[in-house]
């Protein structure tokens, strides 16, 4: 057996204590998400009823919304986007600061879902990048917890360069 | 008055204004061309009661001339009976009169029929998209306007 | 940023009149405007001078939709217009369909129908109520209603497959019967409903707080409302008892007691009183039709637009035909245009329906009854405050599907 070199030496500690900083930040960051609920359509009902019991989101750290996309870093697009919705949405995503996720809630924010016409926009991946896409019409609020725990396990796998580019 | 009287003086005093008055599934229908509109909606509301303007819509009938029917629903909730009111407008001068100095209601709903349909309607100063956006080429619920033929607003990522 | 993003909507002033008023923008993205409607009001220090309503963030083209998918396909989108109360929709749309089809349902589906579209309705104006009580700060309101509302949700769920969509309305009748044990669960959930309705009413209608903000304020004569073209608890709160419901009956209405609550001045306390009692109102109803309902057929038997029963597909060719023609090209609706009208959550919800004798609609109207509300919107906010502008739309209910279609 072919022994394997011990990494050790400078660079390497920097690369162990900079993967527990991002395990840290990302445990920090998963179960502290800020919810900004972009709420359109039917799927609101759906978010209403996972927000309250007894689907409850607050468990996950997930349930305390801001209104203000400044203050959020989760944006929900939950229902159909429109084109005429579409520059609303491109304004308050842009208005978030990073380190921000967005979730496309229902089949009408991941493509368009049954509305194939000249009035809803084909999924808002057409205009923002999307983390995280919950199918359903609506999806029911065990969906919508799979796909909050799903983009948590994200968050905490990701890098979180939070004192430099690197670190 | 029982709802069927009213229809019936509603059918014989309004006989002269219209060109035609049938009944269609116990609904009172009234035809006729667009200049008698406003007085006769006028009889309407002032003699027969009919308070509660419900709706205006079109229907696109390509092949024919006139192209558009103007179709209009009223309902009086003393008599609790409702009426339609059909007009037809050609597609060179699709123009109607304005329903707004009777009605309130009239101005979101002329405004959305107007959106769709292109319908011009005549005294109504406010005609601005109302469920469609600025910058929105066409009248999409026209038979000729494609279903799929978006026109985005934010241009798209990839 | 450094694109520049294009204004999809014009307002109507740009420039204030006065030297010291304030132009300030409310919504589309807005948790109290339902995320789809655009206030643009004038203030004048905190009172409305003049308000502009912009809707139409919702339109997802369901008339263009209707003219390109066969009558059966289109129940689902009917579902999606106000979707607190998907069966109310579903029923009204069947209706006007069935009135072309010149076929009448059978007795147990009638009744059937009138109980669930009343559930509906008790799960809509939960929902309407529960949210503009949380728009004012009563958090705990919107939990309790929201509860029952989930009840309702999973019960409904039971029977149609869906907790909010649930696509149940078929033409001639419906999807399915009811399952086992459905009616006690609904007994059930209708006794957990008064206690926690009984709860709010002991928190909400004698708070200093609510009747501060909710009395005396938006407050709307009938006249006004008539020629705004408001229906609905909205009419009945300005103190006029009109109701589809008794004026024209249809369904099983006609062979109930029931009465209908109006209001007194047509402030937003009304509005939040009425939908409260009109919710105990339809609970009384459940109780009348869930012994009314006798054992019979759901589904009329007629072959122009009910499916045959699975066994006969698979065994006769007939059936199979029928099915595979139904399925395809959708059932031959004779040539005809009818106007049907129901009593909706919201107000008169009209299907303006005009056939051409094919499978697929030549066109479908929605007359929805929050498109017309928003209408007569800014006469509402004018006057009044902008803090007020909260619960008055709260109290207006608009609800985007059916607004912008």
């Amino acid at each position: 057996m072919a022994s394997k070199a011990i990494p050790f030496g400078p660079a390497a500690t920097f690369e162990y204590i900079s993967t527990k900083k991002d395990e840290l930040v990302g445990w920090a960051r998963k179960f502290s998400l800020f919810p900004y609920p972009f709420v359109t359509a039917c799927c609101a009902m759906e978010f209403m009823a996972v927000s309250s019991t007894p689907y409850d989101t607050d468990r996950f750290g997930a349930a305390l919304p801001r209104f203000s996309p400044r203050q959020s870093d989760l944006l929900m697009v939950v229902g159909t986007v429109t084109h005429k919705q579409a520059p609303i949405l491109k304004k308050v995503y842009e208005q978030m600061c990073e380190p921000k996720w967005v979730m496309a809630f229902g089949a009408c924010a991941t493509s368009g879902g049954f509305y194939q016409n000249y009035a809803a926009l084909q999924g808002i991946d057409k205009i923002i990048p999307v983390d995280i896409y919950i199918p359903g019409c609506p999806p029911r609020p065990e969906t919508v917890i799979d796909g909050i725990m799903k983009l948590q396990d994200r968050i905490a796998r990701s890098k979180h360069p939070i004192l430099t580019k690197n670190f | 008055m029982s709802p069927s009287e009213v229809l019936d003086r509603v059918q014989e005093r309004l006989a002269p204004l219209v060109s035609e008055s049938s009944f269609s599934h116990a609904m009172l229908v009234l035809v006729l061309p667009p200049d008698r509109l406003l007085d006769l909606v006028q009889v309407l509301k002032v003699e027969f009661q009919f308070d509660l303007f419900l709706d205006v819509t079109a229907v696109d009938w390509p092949g024919q001339q006139p192209r558009f029917e103007v179709v209009y629903h009223f309902y009086s909730t003393q008599h609790r009976v409702r009426l339609r009111v059909k007009t037809r407008v050609p597609e060179e001068d699709p123009g109607v009169a304005s329903l707004v100095s009777l009605y309130g209601s009239a101005a979101y709903m002329e405004r959305e029929c107007h959106d769709m349909y292109g319908i011009a309607f005549r005294g109504n100063p406010d005609l601005r998209p109302i469920l469609l956006y600025e910058g929105f080429v066409g009248h999409p619920l026209r038979k000729d306007y494609p279903k799929d033929r978006e026109q985005p607003l934010v241009p798209y990522r990839t | 940023m450094d694109t520049k993003l294009p204004n999809p909507v014009r307002p109507a002033f740009e420039k204030a009149d006065r030297e010291d008023a304030v132009i300030v923008n409310i919504g589309p993205s807005h948790p109290a405007t339902h995320g789809t409607v655009q206030v643009i009001a004038e203030l004048d220090g905190e009172k409305v001078v003049r308000a502009d309503v912009h809707c139409g963030y919702l339109h997802r083209g369901f008339e263009k939709e209707c003219e390109s998918h066969t009558w059966h396909n289109l129940i689902p989108y009917v579902d999606r217009l106000n979707y607190c109360s998907p069966l109310i929709n579903d029923f009204a749309y069947c209706e006007a369909v069935e009135k072309l089809l010149e076929i009448e349902i059978t007795p147990r589906c009638r009744y059937l129908r009138t109980l669930l579209a009343e559930y509906s309705r008790v799960a809509d104006h939960l929902t309407c109520v529960a949210a503009s009580l949380m728009e004012m700060g009563a958090m705990t309101a919107f939990l309790y209603l929201v509860t029952i509302r989930d009840f309702i949700y999973e019960h409904t769920a039971a029977l149609t497959g869906a907790r909010v969509t649930h696509s149940y309305g078929r033409i001639g009748g419906l999807a399915r019967d009811l399952p086992e044990g459905w009616l006690g669960r609904l007994e059930e959930i209708l006794d957990q409903y008064e206690v926690f309705v009984g709860r709010i009413h002991g928190l909400m209608d004698r708070n200093r707080i609510f009747i501060d903000r909710t009395r005396d304020v938006a407050v709307l004569s009938s006249a006004e409302a008539i020629h705004w073209g408001y229906t609905g608890p909205i009419l009945r709160s300005t103190g006029l008892p009109r109701d589809l419901r008794k004026d024209v009956p249809y369904l099983a209405y006609g062979e109930l007691d029931f009465e209908v609550p109006v209001g007194i001045k047509g402030d937003n306390y009304d509005r939040y009183y009425v939908r409260m009692r009109e919710m105990d109102e339809s609970v009384y109803m459940i109780r009348q039709l869930m012994d009314m309902l006798a054992p019979g057929p759901i589904n009329v038997d007629d072959h122009r637009c009910v499916l045959p029963e699975k066994h006969l597909v698979y065994s006769e060719i007939e059936s199979l035909i029928n099915h595979f023609k139904l399925i395809m090209d959708g059932p031959k609706v004779p040539a005809g245009e009818v106007y049907s009208a129901h009593e909706a959550a919201n107000g008169e919800l009209g299907f303006y329906i005009v056939s051409t004798g094919e499978g697929t609609p030549y066109k479908v109207h929605v007359r929805s009854p929050s498109f017309v509300h928003m209408g007569g919107l800014h006469r509402l906010f004018e006057g009044y405050q902008l803090a007020d502008v909260i619960p008055t739309f709260g109290s207006v209910n608009m609800i985007g599907g059916e607004c912008d279609r």
